[in-house]
């Protein structure tokens, strides 16, 4: 049984969540797993140590316009007769997943959190206040997986790397423009999130946020009053409206804790809140936590993480 | 311009997430359900602002669901859209939803289908997509800016490190997320208004679903949390590193 893992591999080095995709393939159905991608990425060989053994990449295609993926998936998939294709449950992969699914009529499991159960992928819902379990009853099945859901294996031989060569039509969407908000850990990748609420009463006091987070190896992020405000930018804000992330250690610092909020971030493995305010409904879905003035507990989280850095 | 909205009933942000007692169906009673966030704040004002804009045009929403979801539909109705599609069938999977979307608009000459960006039960984030492969038509997910002019919708969404802005041909479908409008609060008129606008029931095709959910469940209930006085806060990166071992 073949299986197929379409993966963005746009930005300088291949992306976490495509590695995670490939290892997720090459555990899910057994057999060959043919990884497929399009863009100028380089060193697509490397994904054979995630599990594939073959990458194929339409060069020519650039920008995201998920018919013209759609067509590449499909074309790749008939070719294979795989029955099994996994895409990443991030913004390209949902452009495509899904279509790819409606395309050929395969049920589709979006953003599972790793390998099924008796058949049954794990899902979370309403916000990750509850988890799912799906059933796909069509021959053929479309599998997107939820960043940091699984853990990268690596160790297999290279793959090989072939061009697409076939006709993959006109794109309608077309990238106009990126404007980039700096450099950094991409959040929804982040193994390690330190982020800022109203608590830290406006953006020229994240410093000790960034400094935090710099020490920690971890990504930026804040609440959304604080990107409505424009202390931070938008893709920052995490929560039910926010991106939704689950990395295995979220520091929150000055934020409440509320419902919307914890949408998005419920699902981090290992949660640690700092707040003045003992009765912060974010105590209740941490796992560590400080009673105390951000502002005087800062300088010692970072003192300690230097230290903690310096003896390793 | 001639907008589809895509409007699905959801329990209120704040509801308690309960479960049937087999596990197998989410437990609706004494819930109170709303339109979908994403699809009313974001979907269906910018529609109708882009309608108000153009001053010509028309804004129709489309629903999957039994008679129970009418009182949603009417919120739509209430802030602004002209009509409200009631599609007769109870939703099984996103496919079933999406096949019968794009069977009713398929011949009707939309310019433009918004959707959410994902409904706040399921997450799923899919029937958009699925209706724009099923009408042919492109599609772009996480959408939080969205002007129009001529034949093209130019798009921006936020991405990893930065915003993308994208040009779309129209016809396009768009997955609405926060940023694209602001939330409109129907007043009265519009809540009278919202009675006599045309609710057209039309029989399902039948689309069959591929995907089931089989069962639900709670995550298991979190330990207390441990504290850790302020005065001694380094303590916490300590504890990070040799017991909880994520640093
Ligand atoms: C439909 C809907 C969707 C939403 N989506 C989101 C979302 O995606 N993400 C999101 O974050 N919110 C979302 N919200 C908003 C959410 O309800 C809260 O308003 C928001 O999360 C509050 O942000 P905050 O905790 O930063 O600010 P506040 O509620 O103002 O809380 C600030 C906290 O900081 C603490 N504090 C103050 N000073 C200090 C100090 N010196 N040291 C330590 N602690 C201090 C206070 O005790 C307080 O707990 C949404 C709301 C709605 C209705």
């Amino acid at each position: 049984m073949s299986t197929i893992v379409f993966i963005d591999t746009r930005g300088e080095k291949l992306p976490k969540a495509a590695q995670e995709a490939v290892t997720y393939a090459s555990q899910l159905a057994g057999g060959p797993v043919t990884a497929v991608t399009f863009g100028d990425a380089q060193g697509l060989e490397t994904l054979g140590a995630n599990g594939a053994s073959k990458v194929i990449v339409a060069r020519n295609v650039k920008a995201v316009d998920g018919q013209q993926l759609t067509r590449l998936v499909c074309a790749v998939t008939e070719a294979t007769g795989a029955t099994t294709i996994v895409c990443v449950a991030d913004a390209t992969g949902k452009a495509v997943a899904p279509r790819v699914a409606a395309r050929l009529k395969a049920g589709h499991v979006a953003g599972a959190t790793g390998l099924p159960e008796g058949g049954r992928f794990r899902r979370n819902v309403f916000s990750g206040k509850a988890r799912a379990f799906v059933e796909v009853g069509s021959p053929v099945r479309v599998v997107s997986l939820s960043p940091n859901s699984v853990p990268i294996t690596s160790g297999g031989s290279p793959a090989t790397v072939e061009e697409f060569g076939g006709d993959l039509g006109a794109a309608r969407v077309t990238v106009k423009e990126l404007r980039k908000a700096g450099a950094g850990i991409p959040l929804p990748e982040a193994e390690r999130v330190v982020s800022g609420g109203r608590g830290m009463k406006g953006p020229e006091n994240w410093g000790p946020i960034e400094e935090l987070a710099r020490e920690l190896n971890a990504a930026t992020a804040c609440s959304r009053p604080v990107a409505d405000d424009h202390w931070r930018p938008h893709h920052e804000h995490v929560g039910q409206t926010g991106v939704a992330i689950r990395p295995n250690l979220y520091i929150a610092i000055g934020i409440s804790g509320a419902i919307q909020h914890l949408a998005g971030v419920n699902q981090s493995k290992v949660i640690c809140v700092i707040n003045k305010d003992p009765e912060a409904p974010f105590f209740k879905a941490a796992d560590y936590g400080i009673v105390g003035d951000a502002f005087e507990v800062l300088p010692k989280l970072i003192d300690a993480a230097k230290k903690l850095n310096a003896e390793r | 311009m001639k907008i589809l909205v895509l409007i699905s009933q959801v329990p209120d942000t704040t509801a308690r997430i309960a479960f049937t007692a087999d596990n197998t169906q989410y437990d609706g009673n004494g819930v109170t359900f709303i339109v979908n966030p994403y699809d009313e704040w974001y979907a269906l004002v910018r529609a109708l602002e882009l309608k108000e804009a153009a001053g010509t045009g028309s804004v129709i929403t489309i629903t999957v669901g039994p008679a129970d979801t009418e009182a949603t539909i009417r919120k739509g109705l209430a802030i602004g859209a002209d009509e409200a599609v009631r599609v007769d069938a109870r939703p099984e999977d996103a496919y079933q939803v999406a096949a019968e979307v794009a069977a009713y608009a398929k011949d009707k000459g939309f310019d433009l289908v918004l959707a959410g960006k994902e409904t706040i039960d399921h997450n799923g984030g899919q029937v958009g997509a699925m209706v724009a492969e099923l009408l042919d038509l492109p599609y772009v997910p996480l959408a939080s800016k969205l002007e129009v002019s001529g034949g093209t919708a130019t798009v921006e969404r936020d991405v990893p490190g930065g915003v993308e802005v994208l040009e779309v041909a129209l016809p396009c479908v768009l997955g609405a997320a926060k940023g694209m409008a602001e939330q409109r609060i129907p007043n009265m008129r519009g809540i009278m208004a919202a009675r006599t606008k045309p609710l057209h029931v039309v029989p399902a095709t039948g689309q069959a679903a591929l995907a089931a959910t089989v069962r639900f469940e709670l995550p298991p209930a979190k330990g207390a949390v441990k504290l850790i006085p302020a005065e001694e806060a380094g303590k916490l990166i300590e504890l990070l590193h040799t017991e909880a071992k994520v640093i």
